[in-house]
């Protein structure tokens, strides 16, 4: 299929994409890795895209008392990075099962997060982190927890008129990202993303519900067997086509159980 | 690279031995990877119209209304056309055979009247300037639609409760029963007995390049030349003119580069004689090219079968007797004009197609569903036959605690009992069952890998072995299609030209779909010539150009194609030489052709190169005898007369670890071992095999076109529906037998089918090998992580 015909835009400033925000129908255009699929089968038909990918003031990393990194930061430079493999690894293990490498040269950690694509990969990592999102608009800034930046399917508290600037995220050395997907780069059929420090653990699971997931109950248990019980009432993940959710939940397990010891150890 | 750098021979290729045998890389590859390749969809021509269909949303509905006002309205529409409206320029067609007896199926219009009977057929057709104006106008074409009762559960369409086609009386389109006779005795007397059912799911072949078609009518001379990603260019020369109504003389079809068919691109599809019809009409060319969703609703599917087997044999493994029943769902027709009744024919023709007993019994029901049709793709019911066979053996040598190796061993029919008549009527004239099996076993080092397989279990690693013994069905007498009264030539022919430069250029019918043809039908005429294969340019596709053949199916490329070539290459050396023996005033007998030089035959000392030979002939005939005449553009054509098929064999191993808690299949090594007779290019051989066994492990493991209840297509996507991708596949080993058919002096059986044919038997059987300890079992192909967990009781 074709995309239906749309305008096109690249502002050089976030000034200049404010106001083309502001106009009917715009949409904010990124890597373009899920925008793009969704033009081409008519799933949505924008009037205005507004390509932010040379707005500046939104890529790269910084390092400073947390990792500030860009909206426009791709899934292969998070790959890539030295600093962010060794001070936030599980980012780093969780790029490298987004898609494949074509994608992941194009596709942006704001694209995936704003996007809120239950399934994927950043959502439930920077849930399990903690991590703040940075949205601009041209009232200001909003610094939102994870925790309640996504809101339902597909669904985000990103308000008309705003982007995604960047994520700042702790540093965490003991985490463990693990999924199941029958072929590489697939959407994960479920995975999980677990960090420890001191003040405990914090498991996330992607393909587990209509947002990311916080496992409240597998996280404070003190044993396996007790986690593993209290992750039943912690997710219920909706059926896919292949697997129905009583399967889910057991793959969900068994991955609990396969990164109970790393999140256990003592550091 | 430099034109003149082209490497012409792998290192090690000895050329005195002619190219037969060897891995020459072929030409055309380079210029596809170079991108220079020409498909039908780079075509641009003056006056260009695009088609996009408006197809039904239902899986059954009467169309009660269309309103097209809207959509003509739309910028850049030039017309927008009902089934009706298109019916008075293309008769319909009905996908039946005379020798599938009984075969029955309601007609087919290029786009249908009053009623859609799956999802995705299309109902209206709207052209315009450009597809995407196309596409705008086909999303404000309204209609009115009444629901139908939807078929789409085989079992209900054969209890047939709901008729799709009231005129039919039921659903049944096909069915067939064979019987030797004896087969409750043989089950009475066994000592054991196995049965079990197993179910295929319905999946289809996803080509690089979707169908595309560009139809070109001149009413200045009422002509029609079509541009078409099409496996059989001559057939589909007929079905235009005999549907349209233009002479066959007046059209021509043309195969550009093709990205892949599978058995796709062999079938008639409404859509496609849509658009031939609406260049007839319009008086202007017209393209469609079907995109990746239209795909998946509109390109033929295959398999969806339910087979109830069972197996009678002695304790001693004697295996005495099959009795196969088997169902099998094709969609709301049969598919014009190879029909759909082929696949459950396949079945029961090839089941137990390896081994010796002489009892066997089969029952085969082909219904009709509300579903895409299905029809031949790759391998054509091999990967049925295949599988429940080499899985009911398997179940045999559990039930008998009989290594499945010997317990093949056993039963195979032997290297020497050939010719010899299969129970189900087939005839084969050579094949080497023992020999590939025991060249298998070496190749995988089948003890030592029984050995650690064993190992691993002890530290609770589960993995499994599976064997698959197969035969397949290659180069097709008329026995396939014709006699039935299809239109689909059994013989191919082939030209040879003889260029003034020494060069010779070969036309042959068989077409190339990116699977090397030209480069083998290069290499055999080279050789046949005495030419260096960078003398040969060979064009195929065209049938203003080349002389008639069927084109590629069935694995009957190399060797009736191929045939065809070398007889021709051996007229023209034979031709050119009488010209060598005029020019040097001796007897011919004395002369040979080697390396693009005339030779004397024995002291091989050059004599005449060829490109003089050819001044002389082409330009200075003058200068020879006046009552000599040259003969240099030689045709010559093959079809295959003694059997009714070519059988090959073969057999291959699939060596997994199925992880228990996840359901998870990895898959470690694949082996085949396959008898295709005379192997022409090695490389090329061994990258048919493994692409073939990476579609059958596409069916065992991953693909399915899955439906809902009310006969919606749910994974119709590349995202959903699961092509086996690089990243699990396992490292593919070939070894070869070589037993030459001597039907054809080229000896060659064909191999384009047998990799798809083994795999998915071969990896069921590993995998239930996998599972035996854990008293676990699977049966229903794709195994889904899911199938096996259920199957383990984890869930
Ligand atoms: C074949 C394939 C496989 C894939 N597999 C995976 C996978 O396994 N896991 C996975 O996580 N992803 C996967 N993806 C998606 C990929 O990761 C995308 O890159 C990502 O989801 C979106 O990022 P993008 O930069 O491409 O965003 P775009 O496609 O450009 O935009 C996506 C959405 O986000 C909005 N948006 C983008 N940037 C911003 C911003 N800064 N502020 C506010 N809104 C914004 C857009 O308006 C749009 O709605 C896959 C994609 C493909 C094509």
């Amino acid at each position: 299929m074709k995309a239906p015909s749309f305008a096109y835009a690249k502002p050089r400033s976030l000034e200049e994409a404010f106001d083309l925000l502001e106009r009917p129908g715009a949409k904010i255009l990124a890597g373009g890795q899920s925008l793009v699929p969704s033009l081409n089968m008519r799933l949505s038909s924008p009037e205005l895209l507004v390509d932010i990918t040379g707005i500046s003031s939104l890529a790269g990393i910084q390092v400073g008392r947390t990792f500030r990194i860009g909206a426009l930061v791709t899934h292969a430079q998070i790959e890539r990075s030295a600093e962010i493999r060794k001070q936030v690894p599980l980012l780093a293990e969780a790029a490298a099962h987004i898609a494949h490498p074509a994608i992941r040269n194009r596709g942006t950690l704001g694209g995936s997060l704003a996007l809120a694509d239950p399934a994927a990969e950043y959502p439930a990592c920077a849930l399990a982190l903690n991590a703040t999102l940075v949205l601009l608009g041209r009232k200001g800034e909003r610094r939102v927890p994870a925790g309640s930046f996504f809101k339902g399917l597909f669904e985000t508290d990103l308000r008309t008129g705003e982007l995604l600037a960047a994520v700042e995220f702790p540093r965490v050395e003991r985490s463990a990202f693990l999924e199941l997907a029958r072929r590489q780069g697939d959407y994960a059929i479920i995975g999980l993303a677990g960090v420890a420090d001191g003040s405990g653990r914090r498991i996330a699971f992607l393909g587990a519900g209509a947002t990311p997931v916080l496992a409240k109950g597998a996280s404070a248990a003190s044993s396996l067997e007790q986690a593993l019980k209290a992750l039943g009432n912690d997710i219920d993940p909706p059926a896919d086509l292949y697997h129905s959710s009583a399967t889910k939940l057991h793959l969900a397990k068994v991955l609990l159980s396969r990164a109970w010891n790393t999140l256990s150890k003592p550091h | 690279m430099g034109k003149a750098e082209l490497p012409l021979h792998a290192p090690g290729t000895q050329l005195d031995k002619g190219y037969i045998g060897q891995s020459v890389p072929r030409a055309n590859a380079q210029r596809l990877l170079q991108g220079r390749g020409s498909f039908t969809d780079d075509l641009i021509f003056p006056r260009l119209a695009h088609v996009a269909f408006f197809r039904s949303p239902y899986a059954h509905a009467r169309v009660k209304r269309l309103d097209f006002k809207r959509a003509l309205r739309s910028p850049g529409v030039i017309g927008v056309f009902d089934g009706r409206a298109v019916a008075e320029y293309c008769k319909p067609w009905m996908g039946v055979l005379a020798h599938l007896k009984g075969i029955r199926s309601p007609e087919q219009h290029a786009i249908a009247i009053e009623r859609a009977c799956w999802q995705g057929e299309a109902v209206a057709a709207v052209v315009a300037e450009s597809r995407g104006q196309a596409e705008d106008a086909v999303g404000l074409i309204e209609a009115d639609w009444e629901e139908l009762p939807a078929v789409v559960d085989m079992d209900e369409a054969l209890a047939g409760k709901v008729v799709i086609h009231p005129e039919l009386g039921d659903n049944i389109c096909f069915k067939r029963e064979h019987d030797t006779g004896g087969v409750d005795e043989a089950f009475a007397k066994a000592d054991v007995v196995v049965e079990e059912t197993y179910n295929f799911g319905r999946h289809t072949g996803v080509c690089i390049e979707g169908r595309a078609i560009l139809a070109d009518y001149n009413a200045g001379e009422h002509s029609l030349t079509v541009y078409h990603a099409t496996q059989a260019p001559h057939m589909m020369q007929d079905i235009f003119s005999r549907h349209l109504g233009i002479p066959e003389a007046n059209v021509r079809v043309i195969a550009k580069d093709v990205g892949g068919s599978y058995g796709i691109k062999v079938h008639v599809y409404a859509d496609e004689m849509a658009t031939a019809a609406l260049s007839v009409m319009l008086r202007r060319p017209v393209k469609f090219v079907a995109d990746r969703l239209e795909s998946f609703l509109s390109d033929i599917h295959a398999r969806e079968h339910k087979v109830k087997v069972r197996l009678a044999c002695t304790k001693e493994g004697e295996i005495l007797a099959f009795d196969l029943d088997d169902l099998t769902a094709i969609g709301p027709y049969s598919v014009y004009p190879r029909t759909s009744g082929i696949e459950g024919n396949q079945v029961v023709n090839l089941t137990g197609g390896p081994y010796k007993h002489q009892k066997y019994r089969a029952k085969m029901n082909v219904v009709f569903t509300n579903k895409n049709v299905t029809c031949q793709y790759r391998a054509v019911g091999h990967p049925i036959a295949v599988a429940l066979t080499e899985a009911i053996v398997d179940r045999a040598a559990l039930e008998l605690k009989m290594d499945p190796a010997e317990l093949r061993r056993r039963n195979l029919i032997p290297d020497d009992a050939y010719p010899y008549t299969f129970p189900s009527g087939i005839k084969f004239e050579k094949l080497s069952h023992h020999r590939t099996l025991d060249k298998l076993l070496e190749l995988m080092d089948y003890k030592s890998l029984r050995a650690q397989q064993a190992d691993f279990r002890k530290k609770g690693v589960t993995r499994g072995i599976g064997l698959a013994a197969m035969i397949e069905v290659t180069n097709p007498s008329p026995a396939f299609y014709g006699v039935g009264g299809a239109r689909i030539s059994a013989q191919d022919g082939a030209t040879l030209r003889f260029e003034p430069t020494g060069m010779v250029t070969v036309l042959c019918g068989v077409t190339e779909q990116g699977q090397g043809t030209e480069g083998i039908f290069a290499q055999i005429a080279a050789s046949a010539v005495g030419v260096t294969v960078d003398k040969v340019r060979v064009i195929t596709g065209d049938t203003g150009v080349t002389p008639y053949g069927g084109g590629t199916w069935a694995s009957r490329g190399a060797g009736i194609g191929g045939e065809a070539v070398l007889l021709a290459g051996r007229a023209l050396r034979s031709n050119i030489l009488d010209v060598a023996a005029v020019v040097l005033k001796m007897d011919k007998a004395e002369l040979d052709i080697v390396k693009n030089e005339v030779v004397n035959r024995l002291t091989l000392e050059a004599k005449l190169p060829l490109a003089e030979l050819g001044r002389i002939a082409h330009f200075r005939p003058d200068t020879l005898p006046v009552d000599f005449q040259s003969e240099l553009t030689v045709t010559r054509s093959y079809t295959p007369r003694q059997y009714a098929f070519t059988f090959s064999n073969g057999i291959q191993a699939s060596y997994v670890e199925v992880d228990p808690e996840t359901g998870f299949v990895k898959l470690l090594k694949h082996w085949c071992v396959e008898d295709a007779g005379t192997v022409i290019n090695p490389m090329l051989v061994d990258e048919q095999i493994r692409g073939g066994v990476v579609q059958g492990i596409g069916a065992a493991l991953y693909e399915e076109c899955l439906y809902g209840p009310d006969g919606q297509l749910l994974n119709g996507n590349m995202a959903d529906y699961l092509v086996p991708m690089s990243s699990e596949m396992p490292d593919i080993v070939c070894a070869h037998i070589e037993t030459p058919t001597k039907q054809s002096q080229l000896g060659a059986k064909g191999v384009g089918e047998a990799g798809t044919a083994g795999a998915p038997g071969a990896v069921m059987n590993a995998i239930n090998d996998a599972l035996a300890p854990l008293g676990a079992r699977v049966t229903a192909m794709p195994f889904t992580p899911e199938r096996i967990l259920v199957a383990l009781r984890k869930i």
